[in-house]
């Protein structure tokens, strides 16, 4: 691993962690759950740069990239799915506040 | 470099706005931006397969799935705007002094610190990765996106008893 390619993963490590907490703070204080997906994207996002960063470090570009498209294409899916989640929600309760689906708790 | 650092922080203050937003359809587009800051950042960083699938499907189609859910969504009230702006500001208030000291902490704690990652670049093509080296994944993914078909079926299945 070359000193350029060093000093690129310190660059990009902080920013990455940031977003991550930016996320897990977006999930942790909101209850409107539109929002939450919003916050689920960003921690996505914050992983498929980690994933693209150390495949061009480690000088593995091919792999990095195989890995991100897969990751993309779920992804998609589990966001299509929690939208239509969240609008049966929307329709049963009337409103997208994650306090009122507490029918199901023991 | 410079430039790099630039997009960073683009992203980062997208991410941000994404959060602060108190219109949700501000929110996915804020985050469309994030998708395509971590795009650019893709083609700097020699990945251009994976920065098309994530301009095209994170910042289109995404975004596209966050604005349909939200114009399903009952809007906010102008005159509750205000009031709602406000609490926002006050929750999310200590999201940046979190950002600003992990930030500091960060560039401490990285800096000197000496990171060795093995290289283990054998395979240079990238389709001969995906379709022959990653067989697997793509089975799996073949599969959740079936799953996911069905899901989305099942969802928005009218009630056929009545």
């Amino acid at each position: 691993m070359s000193a350029t390619n060093v000093e690129i993963l310190k660059i990009f490590i902080p920013f990455i962690i940031l977003l991550l907490i930016v996320g897990f703070y977006y999930i942790l204080a909101t209850r409107n759950l539109i929002r939450i997906l919003l916050g689920v994207e960003i921690i996505t996002k914050a992983a498929l740069l980690a994933i693209i960063v150390v495949g061009y470090v480690t000088n593995n570009i091919p792999l990095a990239q195989s890995l991100a498209i897969i990751m993309i294409i779920i992804e998609v899916f589990v966001v299509a799915v929690a939208a239509g989640i969240i609008i049966q929600i929307y329709k049963r309760t009337g409103s997208v506040d994650a306090r009122n689906i507490r029918n199901l708790r023991g | 470099m410079n430039l790099i650092l630039a997009m960073l922080v683009i992203l980062i203050v997208a991410a941000l706005m994404v959060v602060f937003s108190s219109r949700l359809l501000m929110g996915a587009i804020s985050l469309a931006v994030t998708s395509i800051m971590v795009t650019l950042l893709m083609f700097k960083l020699n990945s251009p397969f994976a920065a098309v699938f994530e301009l095209s499907i994170c910042a289109g189609l995404i975004t596209v799935i966050f604005i349909t859910t939200i114009s399903f969504v009952k809007p906010v009230a102008e005159e509750d705007l205000l009031e709602i702006r406000k609490r926002r500001i006050k929750k999310y208030m200590a999201l940046p002094v979190i950002l600003i000291i992990a930030g500091v902490v960060m560039s401490f704690v990285i800096k000197p610190m000496i990171l060795a990652l093995p290289a283990t670049g054998q395979e240079t093509n990238f389709a001969n990765v995906l379709w022959n080296l990653r067989q697997v994944d793509i089975l799996g993914q073949a599969i959740i996106l079936l799953v996911g078909v069905f899901g989305i079926v099942v969802l928005f299945k009218e009630g056929q008893k009545k």
